[in-house]
């Protein structure tokens, strides 16, 4: 299968595809008030996770919703309830988690059609799988939990060292700069930044080669990683649920430390400087934190494209580029839109399921066109 | 720096022709070259029109990922921008789930699909600049929307239906004669001279559009023109190996460091996408312990090479 190189064509080139000064002029930012925006996402979220609890095989009332989760009902509801209680759980977890780290990386990137596959945390979680289900034969949940989790650290200290993030810090954030790599770069990313894309491109496609050679050569990891891969939220409970949660509040933890700091990196990396902000040791901490979430919501859900994008993409149109702003409408927004994703996925060829996975894919692919048809030429 | 590249491909060429249970050293190898007999039989008839097909394809991918950088002034852009692999895939996946098995209808669905992906994005991003940012962006859109169909299609299927799709995905070079071989390489070879032509207005471009077109560059021509060129040359080799990943795309950034200059030379580039795939084909076939389909070891190989130049890069500042 080919590696994910899509992805990575969109930063280098869009010199600044957020202006779209085009013909048309770009629609402003609504910016309504924060509080009536989080207030609306809140009730939203409501309503998702009260679908998804009520929607499936086995429908149930809302009422029949409330009555099992105070501990009342049929024996019937108390079991539909046990299973889609922690399905319902592992979407909220990886929705938010998956927003965050997009909006994160679109700020370190200033580039908002960057998303958190780009630094190769989807592919290290892959190869680390298919390690595990071809040579150790690991196939329980709470197994590969692990293993994705400690494939995508492993990957993103890779792609840190490689992409220079680390040692020679003064130099790492020059921005344009000559040689290749500034050529590359096209000068519209600031140097250091795009080398770590390129070096979280390179290392996820060698990766990827690497993954679907060992798959391809074992029929039991090929079956495993193909459902694997497509993304789904199906049969996750608590056991694996409560071993990702440390990982993304410390992931949230460091997202709303260095919030500030992007945002003055967004006017670039010497007047982010100017500023006081230590741009390298920044950098470091915005990818420390994107694998953290990144990391974690791929252990739980399998590879979920789009959330990175699409959340932020929906937050920035709603509450402008702050980081201030976009994180808390990231955290309600990416969940309402992975409950809706599984949810359709439940009801589109009942009584079987789409995986979670496949439906955004397909939903937000048209999205994307819509959108870049209308704001770039 | 060119003719090295030649003397290296021409070198692996050979020695790859004496590799397999019939072991041959190079001096043999020449000699069944010209002769006759069980040697001749084993080198021309078997085994060159493989090898031959790498050195060709891998020429043919480089050059139109050149091509693909140059005008969409994207240096991570590759003929994949347009979504041809993941449109190639979705045709074989299709073609298998209606159970059809033939080369020929699996070749035809990959070429079909491959074409109508291209064609999708085309029109969805029409109104837009040739090859502006805007191509890349539905191409990144149809593409993602592609591969989820295909992850999909891959649920549907057999297991071992599922394995023959994936590896046909990765791009393999088994079970390619001279009759594919022939015709690849005379429309390789007419595509290549085609985009040949175009060096010169392709270097005015890279100037800029305004500096291209006060030059005499009919600027929208020449990039329709390239892309044009540069689908057809992906086109072939897809119906031929099925989409390798990453030769279109590493090729040019390795040949442009190798030859020091800024721009994408396109001829440099097809000599090391020929070398990349060859000793790939190579590796796959010989080296490892199971037989892989060569795309897998050009991701590998092209990723680790691409790993390095960076690291090295980030050395040296």
């Amino acid at each position: 299968m080919p590696p994910r190189s899509l992805e990575a064509a969109a930063p280098s080139s869009s010199s600044s595809p957020e202006v779209g000064s085009g013909r048309r002029r770009r629609r402003a930012p609504l910016t309504v008030g924060l509080p009536v925006v989080l207030l609306a996402g809140f009730a939203a979220l409501v309503a998702a996770v009260v679908l998804s609890l009520a929607v499936g095989a086995k429908p149930l009332a809302p009422a029949a919703v409330l009555d099992a989760l105070a501990g009342r009902g049929s024996a019937d509801a108390q079991y539909v309830m046990g299973l889609r209680l922690p399905r319902t759980a592992a979407a909220v977890l990886a929705g938010a988690a998956l927003a965050v780290a997009g909006a994160l990386v679109q700020g370190l990137t200033r580039n908002p059609l960057a998303d958190p596959g780009l630094l190769g945390v989807n592919a290290g979680a892959a190869f680390a799988v298919a390690l595990g289900v071809a040579l150790l034969g690991l196939h329980d949940p709470w197994s590969v939990l692990w293993l994705a989790l400690s494939g995508a650290l492993v990957l993103s200290a890779a792609v840190i060292v490689v992409g220079g993030a680390v040692g020679g810090a003064g130099s790492a954030g020059r921005s344009g700069g000559s040689g290749a790599a500034g050529s590359v770069g096209g000068g519209s990313v600031g140097g250091g930044a795009l080398r770590l894309v390129l070096a979280g491109v390179a290392l996820g496609a060698a990766l990827s080669g690497i993954t679907t050679g060992l798959v391809l050569s074992d029929p039991d990891a090929f079956d495993a990683m193909r459902s694997w891969n497509a993304g789904s939220v199906l049969g996750r409970g608590w056991d694996v649920l409560g071993p990702a949660l440390p990982f993304v509040l410390a992931g949230l933890l460091i997202a709303v430390v260095c919030a500030r700091g992007l945002d003055a990196l967004s006017l670039g990396d010497d007047l982010a400087r100017s500023q006081g902000v230590r741009v390298a040791r920044l950098r470091l901490a915005v990818v420390a934190a994107v694998t953290l979430l990144a990391g974690a919501a791929t252990a739980v859900a399998g590879p979920l494209v789009f959330v990175g994008l699409v959340a932020p993409r929906v937050a920035r149109w709603l509450v402008g580029p702050s980081l201030g702003r976009l994180l808390p409408t990231c955290l309600l927004l990416g969940p309402v839109l992975v409950l809706l994703a599984d949810v359709i996925g439940r009801v589109l060829i009942a009584p079987a399921e789409v995986p979670v996975g496949v439906v955004i894919g397909v939903v937000g692919a048209p999205l994307l066109i819509a959108v870049a048809r209308r704001s770039t030429r | 720096m060119g003719a090295a590249l030649v003397v290296v491909v021409l070198v692996l060429l050979v020695v790859s022709l004496g590799l397999g249970q019939f072991r041959l050293s190079p001096a043999q190898v020449v000699a069944a070259l010209t002769g006759d007999g069980l040697g001749h039989v084993v080198v021309v008839q078997w085994r060159l029109p493989r090898a031959l097909a790498a050195v060709v394809l891998g020429f043919g991918l480089a050059v139109a990922g050149a091509l693909f950088q140059t005008v969409t002034r994207n240096p991570l852009a590759s003929p994949d921008v347009v979504g041809l692999a993941h449109g190639a895939f979705t045709g074989v996946l299709v073609a298998l789930v209606l159970g059809a098995g033939s080369w020929l209808t699996l070749t035809a669905s990959a070429v079909a699909g491959g074409l109508s992906a291209a064609l999708a994005v085309w029109l969805l991003a029409s109104g837009g600049a040739v090859g502006g940012l805007r191509l890349v962006v539905v191409g990144i859109g149809v593409s993602a929307l592609l591969a989820s169909v295909n992850t999909w299609l891959l649920l549907q299927v057999e297991l071992d239906v599922a394995m023959f799709a994936s590896a046909w995905g990765a791009g393999s070079l088994n079970g390619v004669t001279a009759v594919q071989t022939t015709p690849a390489a005379v429309v390789t070879a007419l595509l290549v001279v085609g985009a040949l032509t175009l060096t010169t207005s392709l270097r005015q471009l890279d100037l800029g559009d305004d500096v291209a077109a006060a030059t005499g560059v009919r600027v929208a021509l020449v990039r329709g023109v390239a892309l044009l060129l540069g689908v057809l040359l992906v086109c072939v080799a897809t119906a031929v190996v099925g989409p390798v990943a990453f030769v279109a795309l590493v090729s040019p950034h390795v040949a442009r460091r190798l030859a020091r200059t800024p721009h994408q030379p396109l001829l440099l580039s097809g000599l090391v996408g020929a070398l990349l795939l060859l000793a790939s084909d190579v590796v796959a076939q010989h080296v490892l312990p199971v037989p892989l389909p060569a795309g897998v070891v050009t991701v590998s190989l092209g990723g680790a090479y691409l790993v390095h130049l960076v690291a090295r890069e980030v050395r040296r500042r």
